[in-house]
């Protein structure tokens, strides 16, 4: 795991549901396959709403680690 | 259209209604699903091109407490955006109800440019599939 290299960090603590996601949408639309994000949300929302899309859109989820006041999801793209 | 499409009817034309329905609308296109909305009444008078900016109030049931934290909601991203952002990232249609325009004497060069056109009740249908969400 802590060999996971992030290609982009998003910080989108503050933003309101469905800010992150639609962040992270976003930076994968400009993406490559393999590229590793890091997405930091302060959204309740964001705790369902970005493993949901990571597993309709077929990406991976790496990892979800709760911080201080906000969680981090480590996303690949797959395609 | 599609099985999943998710068909939105929005009437009323409250900033949190359309801002709810806005949120509601991106997250059905992130998840792929086709999103077909229909506007009537009041949401239709909202998508005039010279009002979707101004201040449409909220719900009575918000109270004045909750009616400043749909305005701070608002200045983080506002409901047009949002419509903006589900058509960017999936296949959004959005008409005006044939019937409201006449009623409102609103023509479709009054509209916001995120309208697509001007159905009937009827034609609305045609693309819902089996159910419809009245907002």
């Amino acid at each position: 795991m802590a060999t996971t290299e992030i290609t982009q960090s998003i910080d989108a603590r503050g933003m309101a549901c469905p800010g992150p996601l639609m962040a992270l949408i976003g930076a994968i639309r400009q993406g490559q396959v393999g590229d590793v994000y890091e997405v930091l949300s302060s959204d309740e929302g964001s705790k369902t709403d970005i493993p949901a899309w990571v597993t309709k859109a077929r990406h991976e989820l790496v990892e979800v680690v709760a911080e201080d006041g906000y969680a981090r999801f480590v996303v690949r793209q797959a395609r | 259209m599609a099985d999943d499409t998710f068909s939105l009817i929005l009437f009323s034309g409250t900033d949190d209604k359309l801002h709810a329905a806005a949120v509601l609308a991106v997250g059905a296109a992130a998840m792929g699903r086709p999103v077909n909305i229909f506007l009537q009444y009041w949401a239709l008078d909202a998508f005039r091109d010279d009002r979707v900016r101004k201040d449409h109030g909220v719900s009575p049931e918000a109270g004045e407490e909750h009616a400043r934290a749909v305005i701070e909601q608002q200045n983080t991203t506002h409901w047009i955006e949002l419509l903006e952002q589900a058509k960017d990232i999936g296949e959004v249609t959005i008409n005006a109800c044939a019937e409201s325009m006449e009623l409102l004497g609103i023509t479709t060069d009054d509209l916001h440019p995120m309208v697509d056109g001007v159905w009937g009740v009827a034609r609305f249908f045609m693309e819902a599939g089996d159910n419809a969400t009245f907002i």
